[in-house]
């Protein structure tokens, strides 16, 4: 892919670094990606700003072994989908294991992380990663 | 003033890498082959619907519309390109069927068209990914084979899906395109090989996967009172319908399940006052061969988390029960993407006039399309008759 311009990555930060979505006082439900607008509430919805507390369960997951220009050096890395505690789910890399450990409901927790750059001039884009929860936190409670 | 629609012309390019052919090339040779067919003459035609993906990016070109009336020597028929990523071909045969039904148009050439090897591989993995949520999918390293991989690995996960019965889609369907003069791969695979292909995304190995293909695909479609001055064999469009969902996977309520194809399916057979087990052929989009487990499963031919079971047991054979993919599918016949919709529905039609040659399923009168956009953001369904 050509070299992007930077505000298309600038305007995501607040989401992208903290991981920070949407909460519809109206339903109850939580959002990542944030949503502008409540698909169960639409009109009648309420939407405030969540920050996640970034733990959760990979749902399912990859070893991905053919990846775009971006990504090849990374290659093979595992990419998934983690279920927040708070519910939704979203898509990131899991690092700090290896491949052959991850399995569907291992608990991980975000962490901060380069995702990649967008050719050789280009920007380089920050944000989460998921890296296998230690026990010392009591974080894992598989 | 609702008027039924009928198919009265086929046409194809051939599916594969084809260096010596551009974009407009392919799309001329489908379009010339399905109006030859038909019988009509350019002055026929009263409109053009031309379904793509992403021209822009794989050869630099958008505005296809003008583009294929252009170089079909129709410059002042109107010309209208839709996209709905891997379901724009579908897309196109749902305008015109919708356009001609209601009366706007009466006589129209459809096309779907993609040229996908003037790019480098990385380019094209990178364009295909236009096809995901790319700011939060394909941006984070999800590419579209890891997209599929999250689905199959999810129903092995939960209905005890087999690598091996992954395996068995691409087997069926590289056996039927050995039959089919147009595919990309017209040989067959031994299993053996197609376990101990590399893996891509795991579990989805490189022959679990549709390739990169160059390929058109052309219908010429008009109301049923006119199709009888120009064939004895039409075939009939009973029902089309579309649905949407999430453009994300991970949005999904359950992405073992594609609910956009449950909906479009249903709604497409009340449509046409069908049952399932009323059809006798399948096109189903077998992008990656998991795809076609779960849509066996989503359209009613065999309960959720029983598709693997289904292909082993042969029932989707050429001459089982429910045959899926004769053409040989995404998997064998290839996946010019814009194509890949109508080039079902060609697919289909020879079919039912009985003019599938050594594929043909024997006496099929009624047959069924489902083209999926994305992930299953898209779910474009047509039923056919005779």
């Amino acid at each position: 892919m050509a070299e992007k311009p930077v505000a298309q990555f600038w305007r995501k930060i607040r989401s992208v670094y903290n991981i920070v979505g949407t909460h519809c006082k109206t339903c109850g439900e939580y959002y990542f990606p944030p949503r502008p607008v409540c698909p169960n509430c639409r009109r009648k919805g309420e939407l405030e700003e969540y920050k996640f507390k970034g733990l959760g369960k990979v749902y399912t997951f990859s070893v991905v072994r053919q990846a775009p220009p971006e990504f090849k050096r990374q290659v093979p890395y595992v990419i998934a989908q983690v279920e927040l505690d708070e519910g939704p789910r979203l898509t990131a890399q899991i690092v700090n294991c290896d491949p052959e450990d991850v399995h569907i409901g291992m608990r991980v927790r975000a962490c901060f992380r380069k995702i990649r750059e967008m050719g050789g001039g280009g920007i380089i884009v920050y944000g989460y990663k998921f890296e296998p929860t230690m026990k010392v936190t009591g974080h894992n409670k598989e | 003033m609702e008027r039924d629609v009928a198919i009265i012309g086929v046409g194809m390019s051939k599916f594969g890498e084809l260096w010596e052919k551009s974009l407009r090339d392919i799309t001329l040779e489908a379009g010339m082959y399905a109006i030859f067919d038909s019988g009509v003459s350019g002055k026929d035609i009263d409109g053009i619907v031309i379904g793509n993906m992403s021209a822009g990016r794989f050869t630099g070109q958008e505005h296809l519309g003008a583009m294929a009336a252009d170089m079909g020597g129709l410059a002042g028929v109107p010309a209208y390109s839709v996209e709905a990523a891997c379901a724009s071909g579908g897309a196109a045969v749902r305008q015109a069927y919708m356009a001609i039904k209601s009366g706007e148009h009466d006589l129209m050439l459809v096309l779907g068209c993609e040229k996908m090897s003037d790019v480098t591989q990385g380019e094209a993995i990178n364009t295909v990914s236009v096809a995901t949520d790319w700011e939060w999918e394909g941006m984070f390293g999800a590419t579209f084979p890891a997209l599929y991989a999250f689905m199959a690995r999810r129903h092995m996960h939960q209905y005890g899906t087999t690598e091996e019965q992954m395996s068995l889609v691409t087997v069926k369907n590289h056996k039927n395109a050995q039959w089919n003069p147009w595919a990309q791969f017209q040989r067959p695979v031994p299993l053996e090989i197609v376990m101990k292909s590399g893996l891509i995304a795991d579990p989805i190995r490189v022959l679990h996967s549709s390739p990169v293909t160059d390929g058109a695909a052309g219908l010429v479609m008009c109301s049923a009172d006119l199709a009888k001055k120009f064939t004895d064999t039409p075939i009939y469009i009973l029902s089309s319908e579309q649905a949407s969902d999430t453009l994300s996977l991970h949005d999904r309520r359950d992405i073992t399940t594609m609910d956009a194809v449950v909906r479009s399916t249903k709604s497409a057979l009340k449509e046409s006052g069908l049952e399932i087990k009323d059809i006798d052929v399948f096109e189903l989009h077998d992008s990656f061969t998991i795809g076609e487990i779960i849509l066996t499963e989503d359209i009613g031919l065999t309960e959720k988390g029983k598709g693997g079971k289904l292909v082993e047991e042969g029932v989707t054979e050429i001459d089982g029960k429910y045959p899926v993919n004769p053409s040989g599918g995404l998997k064998a016949r290839g996946h010019p993407i814009g194509a890949t919709g109508v080039a079902q529905i060609v697919e289909l039609a020879l079919q039912l006039r009985g003019d599938a040659e050594k594929r043909q399923v024997d006496g099929a009168e009624k047959g069924l399309a489902v083209n999926i956009g994305g992930t299953g953001g898209t779910s474009i369904v047509h039923i056919l008759g005779r």
